[in-house]
């Protein structure tokens, strides 16, 4: 009772970082941090939804086994551009750029990144590598997949794969700089007595995260550099003809690609511990377990590449030890989903809207986790490999992961960004929608998969319909969703109810200043001396089932 | 069309149990831990949902023991699934003794195949049960996959080199071929079937399809019509060129001290890239065929080279090491 | 200011890195096919100019030098040799350019242009009046060398020297830069974290020449001279 009374709430004011300047040009040149997470937050939604598009063209598709509605070049077209969209101009810079961007400041006392203009340039650069990567849909499209193995997309494909390869190549310096500004952030740019252990796990989440975009996007910025100068010369390092190593690209492209779904997934771990601590009230059950396991993942991540060429002529004993090491990576997730699990022990828990979207990120999290078991398996895998189970894999992690747990942070954050509140019966109600949805859509493709049905094919032999139906249906169910928190965000920004400062009633930096935030975040630079989801006062906190005689700190 | 749902396709080769076997206890822990952390997290919702707006819990902040117990037994599980499948990895990938062997050659957008006795097959594999069968494949364009749902078995299908893959089929039928590497226009057509017979029923498909040559004997009169016998002699016996006879899973010494085994990667290497390794006591005067054969002629020759006396058909002259189907040829499975 | 200069540091540092990362992949595949194709690595690489490729490296160590000493004479106020040592370094990394530009166009001249190189790709040249494909001057090829390796060699050769080149060009623009505010006088003992940052840049990149001397230039060198 007493600590939450206690919360400082700051003297409401008129100005805030949204109506601080008008004008096109005071948001095109902002050098505001919170600005910037807006105009991200706008251009991902656009693609999300062109994403989105080339999904519905998927499962419509597929509803019979014919190929009937598409031709199969433009088929292998639209899948190709669903995951370049999807993976490189959504999900990888979804929480970092826009709730990393908007957050991160804030959550050390900070009044914004440690280089303002190097942010506004990566948005640049991001609005750049889109509008080329547009270019190249509109142009005629890329039909390699998003993995673009050679010697098909050196040698073979017609389709504008330089165009679609410039494009990522200069997206990936987006993800190169938002990761260098995080890292020396939090680095250099701490109020006085934020120590690392009072960070919130947010915090932690997006520091490994950009450990793996400053390590890891050069290495995909080679490797399609190179691919491009191959297929403009005709000769090349990947070419058999000239004794080159077609699977000497996989490899290349797979040591970033794999580390990358952690930059999709870590991020909204973080959100996650988040709303878990808060929606609970309760701090995080093994704060630096968890702070640690984010950083193990970041280095294991960068060890597993290997389980994508189980299948190539990559050696057996590789192959062994890439699967060893995927096991291992798999240890601190699953400390995480325990650790989240016996936060809620005895705990105060609220059903909004945030919250359900972390239960279901744990849910959904552990199947798509365990389903990547089956996956890191040797001999499993060789029948698995290239079927639908994989589809569906890393669709549960990635929209049953990521996806929720962007949403999630969005809810939960909406009232601090927009000073309006979304209507929470909708967001309850989509929130569920949107679960059932995926489940229907992806569940059945688990089941396809191990029966054979391969993927990226647009006809399939009869016995796979049923399951593709089903598919179908969830995903339609899963659309309509989306749609309803696309809609009402949009409504709350004009019709919202206001927000107060700490409508949630948190102890967290960012809710001690006004909703929305004035442009410099704090009147006065706070000086910390509580830690993260310190919602009880610190002496009555208690580490149980210790081994030490004295009680420590966790 | 089926009445019910199965889980499982076919199962039809030797792995086919093995595979499933494993996938069952993956489901069985998968579905485990996930009813276990969903019951927990039900009752946890419902049991510590807020009752008054402005309580505040007891902040329990950890526990050592049960961070250690909650690493420790996963990780013990995660390797048991681990040395299953590792090990069942490596019989699926090690390629069988004394099995038949049939030549397969993927292109956009089919399936080439041939026998060792010549009959040939396109987007079709007619294999008799319960013998092993290995298959030698390479690509002639863009990266392919052979992929056998009912065998539990799959392998890339490389431009420039040979993959291998085994089975032993166990229940004769008909059952689904697909690629299973996305490989342009057509992926999705370049389909087939592995037509499964009894013993008696293959040997009567295998007499009434001859027609062609087999490829050792088609590769013995490309042996002559390329001039190779003016070097190699005509039974291989050597001359100005080194002896072939006998060659086939032998280990080469070369110039330069280094030593090679003689597998299908190195006989192909020394007819499009003869520079490439030179044997010991030979000089570097044999021309390259690099775009004068086909990859079809090349496995001809290659079936030519391996039927010359004296070569695999003696295991126990090559105690060095079964190439993998890696292509490592130095590498030793036990 | 102590705080933003310290971020600035840890920024570029942490750029480099990235650098690293990307320079890494070439190296790879440069690693994978010296490994495979031995004696072609090694016959391509004699036919380098070595002397060219030597006084380059002198010539980028010393811009090294000059750039230190720039950043040195900044940190101590001392306005004129801090504007000399950054136009010695500037012209140092032009002449690197200029030599650079020098051994691209002999080996435009000796058509050991990848696509060029054999007479059946889609570039090659033409087959002369005797039947034999030109002769590539002064290109021996060591037992066991072929052609569509020498031009995997020198696939690698231009694919890492270019992108070292390219980031020579922008390393010169950023000296210019330098050397405009410097002589405008807005660095001092005080504020000087650009041109330490540079700096930083330009040793890294002179660090990624020193590599790729030896391992581009001095294979084979014990063999025969081609």
């Amino acid at each position: 009772m007493k600590a939450i009374e206690s919360f400082e709430t700051p003297r409401p004011s008129e100005v805030n970082y949204i109506n601080a300047q008008y004008g096109l040009k005071s948001w095109l040149l902002t050098k505001d941090h919170k600005r910037i997470a807006l105009l991200y937050l706008g251009s991902i939604t656009f693609f999300f939804f062109i994403g989105g598009l080339y999904a519905m063209m998927i499962r419509l598709e597929l509803l019979t086994p014919q190929g009937d509605l598409l031709q199969s070049t433009t088929y292998n077209k639209v899948f190709t551009q669903h995951g370049i969209i999807m993976i490189f101009f959504f999900l990888i810079p979804s929480i970092p750029a826009t709730l990393g961007n908007f957050l991160i400041p804030m959550m050390i006392g900070a009044k914004d990144l440690a280089f303002p203009r190097i942010n506004l340039l990566s948005w640049y650069i991001y609005l750049l590598g889109g509008i080329i990567t547009i270019y190249a849909l509109l142009a005629g499209g890329v039909d390699t997949g998003w993995t673009f193995y050679t010697p098909f997309s050196t040698t073979f494909s017609n389709s504008y794969v330089v165009a679609a390869g410039l494009g990522i190549f200069i997206n990936g310096f987006s993800s190169i700089l938002t990761g260098l500004n995080f890292i020396v952030t939090i680095h250099t740019m701490r109020a006085p007595g934020m120590t690392w252990f009072r960070m919130p796990l947010f915090i932690w989440s997006h520091y490994a995260t950009s450990l793996i975009m400053i390590l890891g996007t050069p290495v995909i910025a080679i490797t399609v550099l190179l691919l491009a100068f191959e297929r403009v010369s005709r000769v090349g390092i990947f070419d058999p003809g000239l004794g080159g190593d077609p699977v000497l690209f996989q490899h290349l492209f797979w040591f970033y690609s794999h580390p990358a779904v952690y930059i999709m997934v870590l991020p909204s771990m973080g959100v996650v511990s988040e709303l878990v601590a808060n929606f609970s009230r309760k701090n995080i059950f093994g704060y630096s377990f968890v702070a640690f396991s984010s950083l193990a993942i970041a280095v294991f991540g960068f060890l597993v590449w290997g389980h994508h060429l189980f299948v190539t002529p990559q050696s057996v004993y590789a192959g062994m030890i890439f699967s060893f090491l995927s096991f291992a990576v798999a240890i601190p997730s699953a400390i995480k989903v325990f650790n989240w699990t016996a936060t809620l022990y005895r705990s105060s828990i609220s059903y909004d809207t945030p919250m359900l979207y972390a239960l279901g990120f744990i849910g959904l999290f552990t199947v798509g986790g365990m389903t990547g078991l089956f996956l890191a398996s040797l001999a499993v895998d060789v029948h698995l490999s290239d079927t639908y189970f994989v589809v569906a894999h890393f669709h549960y992690i990635m929209v049953g992961g990521a996806l929720m747990g962007y949403l999630g942070g969005l809810h939960y954050w909406w009232p601090k960004i927009s000073g309006r509140m979304y209507p929470e019966g909708w967001g309850r109600f989509a929130a569920l929608v949107i679960f059932v949805g995926f489940n229907l859509t992806f569940l059945p493709q688990f089941v396809a998969g191990y029966l054979g049905m391969p993927r990226r094919y647009h006809a399939y032999p009869p016995e796979f319909q049923v399951f593709n139906v089903l598919s179908t249906a969830g995903a339609s169910i899963l659309g309509f969703g989306m749609l309803i928190p696309a809609i009402y965000f949009v409504w709350s920004m004009r019709y919202g109810k206001h927000a107060e400062a700490n409508p949630w009633h948190l102890p967290g930096l960012e809710w001690r200043t006004q909703s929305p935030p004035p442009t410099e975040n704090f009147e006065v630079t706070p000086v910390v001396t509580w830690d993260a989801y310190e919602f009880a006062p610190r002496e009555e906190i208690e580490v149980v089932g210790k081994f030490g005689p004295e009680a420590e700190r966790i | 069309m089926q009445s019910w749902i199965p889980l499982v396709p076919d199962s039809a080769s030797t792995f086919s149990w093995k595979v499933d076997a494993l996938y069952f206890y993956l489901s069985g822990v998968t579905l485990f831990f996930t009813l276990l952390i969903s019951a927990v997290l039900i009752f946890f919702v419902i049991r510590y949902r807020r009752r008054t707006p402005y309580e505040i819990p007891r902040p329990i902040a950890g526990s050592h023991k049960l961070e250690t117990l909650w690493t420790i037994i996963p990780f013990v599980i995660a390797m048991t699934m681990f040395a299953w499948g590792a090990r069942l990895y490596f019989e699926q990938y090690k390629p069988p003794q004394n099995a038949i062997e049939v030549y397969v050659v993927g292109k956009q957008w089919m399936w080439k195949l041939q026998h060792a006795t010549g009959q040939r097959e396109i987007n079709e594999l007619h294999v008799p049960v319960g013998r092993k069968i290995k298959l030698i494949m390479t690509s002639e364009d863009v990266i392919h996959d052979f992929f056998v749902p009912a065998f539990r078995t799959k392998t890339d299908v490389v431009p420039g080199r040979y993959t291998t893959l085994w089975f032993e089929a166990t229940k004769p039928g008909k059952y689904h071929l697909f690629c299973a590497e996305y490989c342009g226009m057509n992926h999705s057509g370049m389909t087939g079937s592995v037509i499964v017979m009894e013993p008696r029923e293959f040997d009567n498909w295998l007499s009434g399809n001859t027609g062609s040559t087999t490829p050792a004997v088609a590769g013995q009169q490309l042996f002559q019509t390329l001039g190779c016998v003016s070097c190699h002699g005509a039974n291989g016996e050597g001359g100005r060129g080194p002896t072939l006879a006998g060659l086939f899973r032998r280990e080469q010494q070369l110039e330069g001290g280094q030593k090679v085994i003689a597998d299908e990667a190195y006989i192909k290497e020394s007819i499009t890239n003869p520079q490439a390794k030179i044997v010991a006591g030979f000089g570097p005067i044999m021309p390259t065929f690099q775009g004068q054969v086909t990859e079809d002629q090349l496995i001809q020759l290659i079936a030519f080279i391996k039927s010359l006396p004296g070569g695999a058909a003696t295991p126990g002259a090559s105690p060095a090491a079964t190439p993998a189907a890696t292509g490592s040829p130095t590498r030793n499975i036990r | 200011m102590e705080q933003q200069r310290e971020a600035g540091t840890l920024g570029m540092w942490v750029f480099l890195v990235t650098e690293i990362m990307f320079f890494g992949g070439m190296f790879l595949a440069y690693t994978l096919y010296r490994s495979m194709f031995p004696a072609a690595f090694a016959s391509a690489s004699n036919h380098l100019d070595i002397t060219l490729g030597a006084v380059n490296t002198g010539v980028l160590i010393l811009s090294s030098f000059t750039m230190a000493m720039a950043v040195y004479f900044t940190q101590i106020g001392k306005r004129r040799p801090q504007i000399l040592c950054l136009v010695l370094t500037l012209i140092l990394g032009l002449t690197f350019l200029g030599i650079k530009a020098v051994e691209y166009h002999d080996k435009y001249t000796d058509r050991l242009i990848p696509g060029h190189l054999i007479p059946s790709a889609p570039f090659g040249p033409a087959v002369n009046e005797h039947g034999k494909p030109p002769d590539h001057h002064k290109l021996t090829l060591l037992t066991g060398a072929t052609l569509p390796q020498v031009e995997m060699f020198y696939w690698i050769y231009f694919a890492m020297t270019g992108m070292h080149a390219l980031h020579m060009i922008i390393g010169a623009g950023l000296l210019t830069f330098l050397l405009i505010y410097s002589i405008k006088g807005r660095f001092d003992p005080e504020y000087h974290s650009p041109v330490e940052v540079i700096g930083l840049y330009w040793h890294f990149v002179d660090i990624v020449w020193i590599f790729l001397f030896p391992l581009l230039y001095l294979l084979g060198r014990h063999l025969e001279h081609g």
